[in-house]
Formats: structure tokens, sequence, C-alpha cells
């Protein structure tokens, strides 16, 4: 038995240590807490992503239905604040943009958002939308630290202002290598940087909310799955324990 | 079955036991349960290494009844495919709960394969008489990894296509019909419609169907010889005056209560991974995954899943691309030659000597460290730990008959070591 449990010990500190933390692509993200519970949060994030988002980008996986259920909104409320081009709960968030024309505009079609806080990490949503930095070079004035060379403009720049990216170079041998120092403000938003990040933290648990709706739920069924195998493993064992008395 | 002797014993009276007759004249249902579980006797000193038999017949049913309902929701076109999972997950009734059952089954079914393999290492299960048993459960091994491959493009995801990709463009090393058999397999010039079509195809029909197979031939198989035991003493040596192993008890009621116990330890287990870390932290569930196919974008890091990764680890720490191939090909199939390999008198570890402890301790870290090193980038460091562990890999298979035969070995007990 001692030596079963140091196998199966060794086993789940091999799986730990073996996950694969998001791919980053280099840069260092910033930390975002992701909470399901909070569904004052969860209701700003909805209307941030319907102003700001999802005129470009759709989650075309989601119906409000099931967005109001979980946020505790009315179909009133649903239809008042969130539901700009659709007339029914059960539909999807589309966006009214032609994916052709988004695609001739931008070069790429601004990619659905149903699964992003779950492919790439809220870490890397987070820092991408507070990642967009001044470079009169690109096409639309701005580059990101998170995805460089994005084709995504400064769509929050009203809220955030513009920001420059300050960069130090060094220089080792013939190799130069450039990492990134922060940002400084040049154009000021409406909002001061504190409640911008708010917002944008209320988006990214949207997103994050929203790349697996059940998430909250099956926590807590599965709360109720172990408590019932802890009972029912407990008549197993006596069970076994019966049976093999005569056993010696 | 002639060897079941014709005592019928003491059958239900009335209504009940006339049924069971008037079946039992025309079917050996009484004859077949008595023969596979009421006088099957296997040893009464098996520890918790031998319920990992029993496990992988659990995660079997598991996948056959989750498997059933991902059917009814699930469309196999390339169009189609990504969109219908995500419907499966967030519109059907108890969906989401069938994929991650479905999902972490297969990772599971690894698991307990895994440890069932090396379970027969530690107590030399594989051995003669039951050499025929390892074969076949190689044999449910090669199908089983085919049908999680197969499995795997379903969702039509970023790693499902590209690691699909990158798998089926090894066969393309092999001379001559390479590139003939990596079409035959894609169906494709490139991996398709066709290609999910047909892995499809595979994954519900043909691999189920062989794999429910092997399973049945590989029980009847192990209920022939019966079942090994942590000592590796035949129990049928020994038997009492009506016959029966002394050192034996029936697997029903005795193992069935016992491997009760041990099913909802592992559900406890399983159950925690569908219900509070399904992706497993991207291990189970790759995040680059939750992206649709896109066959104009590669993904940064290409790596198969986890229950592949010791062997493709060896695969890249071979610079050739053929000779990369075969040692990949080989390090598959090495253990289907265990029972011939192993020149060891006795069975179990408990009587082995010092070398065969040693070389199986270094063996199993280095499958691990292969498995990990499979999911990290074949950089530097990585390449270099990935060969030395390669040739640990093929050593332990290759010098197998040398160390085993000189290794010293204590003396086996008659009887089994129980402590009631």
């Amino acid at each position: 038995m001692g030596r079963f449990k140091l196998t199966a010990g060794l086993f789940v500190v091999v799986l730990l240590a073996s996950s694969q933390s998001f791919a980053a692509g280099g840069a260092a993200l910033d930390h975002v807490e992701f909470d399901p519970g909070n569904k004052a949060s969860l209701q700003r994030g909805a209307r941030n992503f319907m102003n700001y988002c999802s005129g470009c980008h759709s989650a075309k996986y989601v119906r409000f239905k099931t967005i109001g259920k979980y946020l505790d909104l009315s179909e009133e409320q649903l239809i008042d604040n969130l539901m700009f081009n659709a007339e029914k709960t059960f539909e999807t968030i589309n966006t009214a943009m032609p994916a052709d024309s988004a695609e001739r505009w931008f070069g790429t079609p601004p990619p659905d958002m149903s699964l992003m806080a779950r492919a790439k990490g809220a870490d890397y949503v987070y820092s991408f939308l507070r990642g967009f930095y001044l470079d009169p070079e690109s096409p639309t004035g701005v580059d990101n630290r998170v995805l460089a060379g994005t084709s995504m403009p400064h769509v929050l720049w009203e809220l955030q202002g513009y920001q420059t990216a300050q960069f130090s170079s060094h220089t080792e041998g013939d190799v130069t290598s450039h990492s990134f120092d922060g940002f400084e403000l040049a154009i000021e938003g409406t909002m001061e940087a504190e409640d911008f990040d708010e917002f944008v933290a209320d988006t990214v648990n949207f997103l994050a909310y929203i790349a697996e709706p059940i998430r909250s739920e099956r926590r807590k069924l599965g709360v109720w799955v172990m408590m019932f195998l802890i009972f029912f493993w407990i008549l197993a064992v006596m069970l076994k324990k019966q049976i093999w008395k005569d056993v010696k | 079955m002639a060897r079941v002797e014709a005592e019928v014993g003491k059958r239900p009276e009335g209504v009940w036991g006339g049924l069971i007759k008037w079946i039992d004249d025309r079917f050996p249902m009484t004859e077949t349960l008595k023969y596979h579980a009421t006088e099957y006797y296997a040893s009464k000193n098996f520890n918790w290494w031998y319920v990992f038999g029993v496990l992988a017949f659990v995660v079997l049913a598991i996948q056959l009844i989750t498997g059933i309902f991902l059917t009814m929701n699930y469309k196999p076109a390339a169009a189609d495919a990504f969109a219908s999972v995500e419907y499966i997950m967030r519109d059907v009734e108890w969906g989401w709960l069938i994929r991650y059952l479905h999902s972490t089954g297969a990772s599971f079914f690894f698991i307990v394969v895994y440890l069932h393999m090396f379970r027969a290492m530690l107590y030399g299960s594989y051995k003669k008489p039951r050499e025929l048993i390892w074969l076949i459960g190689m044999m449910i091994f090669f199908v089983l990894m085919a049908e999680g491959f197969a499995g795997y493009l379903l969702p039509w995801g970023q790693m499902s296509y590209w690691g699909a990709q990158v798998i089926i463009s090894l066969f393309g090393a092999i001379p001559v019909i390479g590139d003939f058999l990596v079409e035959t397999i894609r169906g494709d010039y490139s991996i398709s419609d066709i290609t999910l079509n047909r892995f499809f195809a595979l994954h519900v029909i043909v691999l189920p169907l062989i794999l429910i197979g092997l399973v049945f031939v590989h029980i009847v198989a192990l209920h022939e010889v019966g079942s090994n035991n942590p000592d590796g003493i035949e129990i049928k040596n020994n038997k009492d005056a009506s016959g029966r192993p002394v050192d034996g008890v029936a697997f029903h009621p005795y193992h069935t209560t016992k491997d009760l116990v041990a099913i909802i330890v592992f559900l406890m287990i399983f159950f925690a991974v569908v219900f509070f870390a399904p992706d497993m932290g991207g291990l189970f569930l790759e995040h680059a995954n939750f992206e649709p196919a896109n066959m104009t974008a590669t993904p940064e890091h290409i790596a198969p899943v986890w229950y592949y990764t010791p062997y493709y680890a060896i695969l890249r720490a071979v610079p050739d691309k053929l000779w990369g191939f075969i040692l990949f090909a080989l390090s598959v199939l090495l253990p289907v030659f265990l029972p011939w390999l192993d020149r060891s008198r006795v069975k179990s570890i408990r009587y082995r000597g010092w070398m065969y402890k040693t070389a199986l301790t270094v063996f199993v870290v280095t499958f691990i460290s292969l498995g990990w090193l499979g999911l990290q980038p074949a950089t530097g460091t990585y390449v270099l730990m990935a060969r030395i562990f390669s040739v640990l890999y093929f050593a332990f298979f290759l010098l197998m008959p040398y160390y085993t035969a000189i290794d010293k070995t204590k003396p086996v007990p008659e009887r089994v070591v129980y402590h009631g």
C-alpha cells in the first residue's frame, strides 16, 4: 500500500510538472484574476464587449439567453442593453461586419471571441488590450506589446489615451536584443489608469466566462459527485470486508 | 468447455429455476458464469497493482457510452466539426459532461493501460504461460494508440490538425512507398474534409470493434491459464481435495467486491479531473485546440497529446528522418518481445536480483522523462537529454537477455505470501 501511494504521488507530481503553461510568444504577461462569481463585473464586461468589441468581433457560439440566465438579466434587460443587432434571445453574438469586407480592411478577419480566453489565456487578452502603443510606422498608428504587428487598431484609445512604449536595446557581440521597459502615457484618455485597468479586467472576465459558461456549474456539481463517491466508497469497503472476512 | 465439470450444482427452485434451466439447455449461461466468475479462481494476495485491468475495462465502457452520445451531436465535416463540438459544450443538455468524460477518459485510458503494462513488468506476467495474453494486450495497446490518434482529429482544432499533419507525414520517411502511404492515410494531398471523414469512420466503427474483439480474446486467454500474482507462483499447482487452488479465491464475489473499492477510488480521481480540471493545464485538452483548424497558420509549438510523447521524443532525438521513424516504430514495438527478452528464472520482482530492479527503476525514470521531453521544444539541452534517455530506453530491452540471465534470484516460496 505504501508503495502504491508513492507511485500515485509520483504520478501526480509528473502530471503537474509537465502541464504546459500558455505559450505567450515571449512577452511577459500581466496577471488578471478570473472571477466567474462576480456577476456585477461580468455584467459590466458584457456591456463593454457589446459596446466596444462586438462591432468587429463575433462570439458566435454564445447565446444571449445563456448570458442572461447566468448574469440574472431579464429578457427586457438583454434586449435593451446588450442586443443591438439581434432580435431573439436565443440568437448568438454575431457581428454586423461582413467577413469579406473585414478581410479587405484588416488583412485578416477579426477572430471570433467565444473561446479566445481559453485558447490564449485570460492574462494574454488582458495584456493585449492594455498593450497598444504609438508606432508611426504601423498603418493603424499603433503596435502591440503582446502581438507585434497586429492589424487591430487601438479601439479603446478614447478611454485609455495613447501610450508610448519604452524599449532598451542591449548589444552583446553581434547580437542586439530589445527589452520592454514600460509604457508612458502620451495623450490622456477619459479614464484614469486604474479605472481603465478595471474596465479591461471586467471585459476579460466576461470573455473568460463565455469561453466556458458551464465552469461554475460543473465545479458545484463536482462537489456533490465527490461526496456521493465517498459515501459509496465507505459502503464498498464494508462490503469487501464482510465478503473477505473468512479468507485466511 | 470440457474442463468445466457437468456438476450443475444447486439451481434455484420454481419458475426462476425453470427459466434458468430452459436457457441452460440451449445456451451455456450458468456454465459460462461459473467458468468466468464464480468459479474462476485468482490469487487472494492481489495488491493494488492488480486493479488496472478492471479499470481499463471501466474506462472502455465510459468511452463507448459517452462516444455514442457524442456521435449523436457531432458533425464529421471540416466546415461543421469545431462548431458542433462547441454546440455539444454549450447547447446540448449535459453535453459538456459527456464531452469532458470522453476527453478525460482518453487520457485515463492510457494512464491505466500504462500502469497495467507496468504491473506485468513488475511481476513477470508476460512470462510463460502468459505470452499470448501479453501479445494480445500489445495489440490492444496499438489499436488504442490508433483510436486515440483518430479521435484527436475529430474536434478539428489547431492541434488536432497540425498534430495529425506531423504524425501522418512521418510515414513519408519510409522509402519507396512513403508518399503513397501518406496519401492513402489522408485520402487527399493535405489533411482535409476527406481525412476527417475517414478518421471518424475509423474512430467510431472500425477501431472500437477491433478493440472490443481483442479485449474479449485477452480475457478468454487470461481465464484459460489463470491470473498471475505478486509472487509469480502458479496457484494451480496447489489444489485442495475438491480441485480448487488453495491460494485462490473466486473472482465473484471476492475480487469483484475488492475491485469495486478500487473502481470508486479511481472514479474519485477521474471525476476530480472532469469537474475541476478538465483541460489539466493544457495536458488533456491542449490550449491551441480551442482555436479552429487553420491550414494557413501553423501553431508556434506542435506537440502530440501526452500519451504519445515518450515515443515522439525518441523520434525527434534522431537527426535523420528515416532512422528517426525506424527507431520510433521500434520503440513502440519492442515491448512485444518482452516474454522472450526476459530470461529470468523467476517472474516476480520480489524474487529478482538487483540488476532487474535497477533496470526497471531506470526504465520508469526514462519513460517519464521521455514523455516530458516530448512536450518540450526540440532544442539544445532537450535534444541531448532525449538522446541519452533514448539510449537508456533501448538498452533496457536489448540488454535484457543478458542482465536477466546473470541476475541473482531469490528462492520462490511454495505458497503465495498473504497476510489476511
